[in-house]
């Protein structure tokens, strides 16, 4: 580009202007960024969701927890590969604001099923697996708390009680961490028979779990599978309702509900109105210079010379600020991740939405640029040296 | 000064009308800016707005021990007797300790907005309940008859949830309700949920003769501590006293800091978005006017009088805008009804946006100190040009 040098001096010349453009853009930038880590959060990590994962749930209510017998009976049809269930405890340490999701479940099942969402070293897995009285815990709440390997623990529980009233003692065996981004790392695990010996007979809560989760060898076969299962069980005291993991996150996260679609709307809005402004403020710094453009005309300039050259100086100031908003919200938000620290695991901005943001970047510089650059092409020469 | 002030400021805005084009571009800016500060914050104050309807100081909810929600407590019968027999409690004419038992569980049921099941609450009461929640009132049908599988909803719940409208015939597992109500109860979160008998609702949760919390009417505001201390210290009691407000408090705890952290996150980033906005607004605003500018101060004008025009137009500007923007968000959004998940019960609650007076207040004060912020660069620019080179200028 050999008239490179004239976009620069252009773009230099009302330097203070340029600057806050530029500013501008990059607000609404790192806007963007947000609004794509708040779309991640509310959606709970649908996008995650296993398709070959599916649940069991009590027909009438997840609280009502379904007989241990069940487990046999699912594990039988034909397609399930493995099973695991969990029991909601509502463990939390010391304080009961200090709350963490807090499973009571079969240790070797679990890590079987759910082995990429909690991976775990083979010894301290092999630890938690034999210690009756271990507990697994997600690096995010180890970090928030301070637990290391081998410590022990008092966990409270706000459904169950133990007897003697006193909190449960549980021994650190490992600390999990995910590779999948946005995975949740605040979860608490243990074994349910540390659990069970604390439930009375007669309270009929015993050996009943919350939910259960198999795998299937063909994700395709889940409608008719989930159908069987709620078939076996139909007409008894716990009717079941079986889906995939994905559609049940999908349906937790409509209960949230437009929420989230609401404050995605309004940060739409926020982007929309600032890039309103810079976008009519880069128009504007062209459509002043209309007799220059002229200028250059009488010089024999080209009109496609002219306009790519107004197109570039736009481009340059959007990818200026848009470039460096995606960036610096694209890292800011990695780093430091939950802003409330454990409520929204799946805040986080997607890599994917990098190339819409770069999208929208050129979108900006051009649309800006272009009506100008066109008007001025235009325009006789003669009509344009004399404006002003 | 004063006058040359009021002169320059009273050119600057009589030609507004010649400029509409960018001055209606930072109208537009800070009026969506507004806008958006607005309609965050009403989420806020909606759901605080709810919970404070829900909080009555007179009365005090009784848990076990440990657990922070209604959801997660257990008491047996035994124990409710003894709590309805503390000292501190009121009574009625005839004696009876104005208390109210109550059994609280969550059924799937699916949302009109998205079609998808959620949890609703689903409340067992005794016939005092009424006593003690003495703001519910019918509003469509009639009560329900305790004894039988009646059902009466609140108002929230019926506008949130599928076909909860009197008449209805309702099955979860192997019991059927038929909804006979509609209830009303000065918007509090109860709004959000189903009532029904007690003794009807624990065997079909198998819960045998246990509640889950107690709610009592104080005999006079004082005896709080002394009735909190007289059942925490009762050996045959493991309960939490608290009074209502409190404990509603504390239930949208998460909700509240999930809205107001990422509120704040939105409203800083734009905020300083939004200034950058304004001053190149101004910027242009002041630039297109440079010659002026400098002929007035030619004819013997003083810098002063001239940024003071700028700052004046500029908060004439986002004034304007503010209160566009403010009066938009009141009409979008003021009284949208709306429900989410409360994260420590587990259940839905409903609640509606509320754009206060206050809140509009400060947003105005947001949008003039953004306007402020955003003309006071371009001012001084345009105050400190030399006045040969500004006329020379195109």
């Amino acid at each position: 580009m050999k008239f490179f040098p004239i976009v620069w001096r252009n773009l230099l010349r009302r330097k203070f202007r340029t600057i806050f453009t530029i500013g501008a853009v990059f607000f609404a930038f790192m806007l963007f960024g947000v609004l794509m880590a708040i779309r991640s959060a509310f959606s709970m990590g649908v996008d995650m969701a296993g398709q070959s994962r599916l649940m069991v749930i009590d027909k009438v209510s997840i609280i009502n927890p379904l007989p241990a017998s069940y487990m046999n009976q699912i594990r039988m049809v034909p397609g399930v590969t493995d099973i695991t269930f969990a029991n909601w405890f509502g463990g939390y340490y010391q304080d009961v604001r200090n709350q963490f999701p807090t499973f009571a479940t079969d240790p070797e099942s679990w890590l079987r099923v759910y082995s990429k969402e909690f991976e775990l070293p083979e010894d301290q897995k092999k630890a938690f697996i034999a210690n009756r009285t271990g507990a697994v815990v997600g690096a995010d709440t180890a970090k928030k708390y301070g637990f290391k390997v081998g410590q022990r623990v008092p966990i409270n529980g706000t459904i169950y009680r133990r007897p003697d009233g006193g909190p449960w003692e549980f021994t650190i065996e490992g600390i999990y961490d995910s590779k999948i981004k946005g995975a949740d790392k605040t979860n608490l695990l243990f074994n349910y028979q540390y659990l069970r010996e604390t439930i009375p007979e007669r309270s009929g809560f015993r050996d009943r779990y919350n939910w259960y989760v198999f795998t299937i060898a063909n994700p395709d076969q889940a409608p008719e599978i989930a159908a069987k299962i709620d078939g076996i069980f139909a007409n008894s005291p716990n009717e079941t309702k079986t889906a995939t993991e994905k559609q049940f996150v999908s349906d937790f996260s409509k209960q949230v509900g437009d929420i989230g679609k609401i404050m995605m709307w309004i940060v739409a809005m926020a982007m929309f109105t600032i890039l309103l402004v810079a976008g009519n403020t880069m128009a504007q710094a062209v459509r002043e210079r209309i007799n220059e453009l002229a200028v250059l005309k009488t010089l024999g300039f080209g009109n496609g010379r002219i306009l790519r050259m107004v197109l570039m100086e736009s481009v340059l100031i959007a990818a200026a600020g848009g470039i460096a908003g995606l960036v610096v919200s694209y890292a800011f938000i990695t780093l430091a991740g939950d802003p409330t620290h454990g409520l929204l695991p799946a805040f986080f901005f997607p890599t994917p939405s990098l190339v819409i943001g770069v999208i929208l970047v050129g979108v900006l510089g051009v649309a800006s640029g272009f009506l100008p650059a066109w008007q001025a092409s235009r325009l006789r020469i003669v009509d344009a040296l004399r404006r002003n | 000064m004063l006058s040359q002030i009021i002169a320059v400021t009273g050119v600057n805005i009589r030609s507004i009308r010649a400029r509409l084009g960018s001055s209606s571009v930072a109208v537009v800016g800070i009026a969506g800016v507004v806008l958006v500060f607005v309609a965050v914050l009403s989420i806020a104050e909606g759901v605080a707005a709810t919970m404070k309807a829900s909080g009555d100081p007179n009365t005090v909810l009784v848990l076990r021990s440990g657990s922070d929600t209604e959801m997660t407590s257990g008491l047996g019968g035994d124990s409710v007797r003894v709590i309805q027999d503390a000292p501190g409690v009121a009574r009625d004419s005839s004696g009876t300790p104005l208390t109210s038992p109550e059994l609280f569980v969550v059924v799937d049921h699916p949302l009109k907005r998205s079609g998808s099941p959620a949890n609703v609450p689903l409340r067992g009461i005794t016939p005092e309940a009424f006593k003690v929640h003495d703001r519910v009132k019918i509003v469509q049908g009639r009560n329900l008859e305790f004894g039988k599988n009646e059902i009466i909803a609140g108002r929230a719940a019926s506008h949130q949830f599928v076909g909860l409208e009197p008449g209805t015939t309702l099955k979860w597992g192997e019991s059927t309700w038929t909804l006979v109500g509609i209830f009303e109860d000065g918007g509090s979160a109860s709004e959000s949920e189903l009532w029904c008998d007690v003794k009807v609702l624990q065997p079909a949760y198998r819960r045998g003769n246990s509640y889950q919390s107690v709610y009592a009417k104080l005999a006079e505001p004082s005896a709080f501590q002394a009735l909190k201390d007289s059942l925490t210290t009762n050996p045959q009691l493991q309960v939490t006293a608290m009074r209502s407000p409190d404990y509603y408090g504390t239930q949208t705890a998460t909700l509240q800091m999930i809205v107001r952290t990422i509120g704040g996150i939105i409203a800083i980033l734009m905020g300083v978005g939004a200034v950058f906005g304004a001053v190149i607004t101004m910027y242009t605003a002041v630039a297109s006017r440079t010659r002026e500018i400098a002929t007035l101060r030619a004819l013997g004008f003083g810098s002063v009088p001239v940024v003071v025009s700028v700052l004046v137009e500029a908060a004439l500007l986002s004034a304007v805008g503010g209160l566009l923007g403010g009066l938009a968000a009141w009409a979008a959004f003021d009284g949208y009804e709306t429900a989410t998940m409360n994260f420590q019960s587990f259940s839905q609650i409903a609640f509606a946006f509320r754009v206060t007076p206050a809140l509009l207040a400060t947003a105005m004060i947001y949008a003039l100190v953004m306007g402020l912020f955003g003309g006071m660069l371009p001012a001084i620019r345009a105050a400190r040009l030399p006045v040969v080179t500004a006329l020379r200028e195109l």
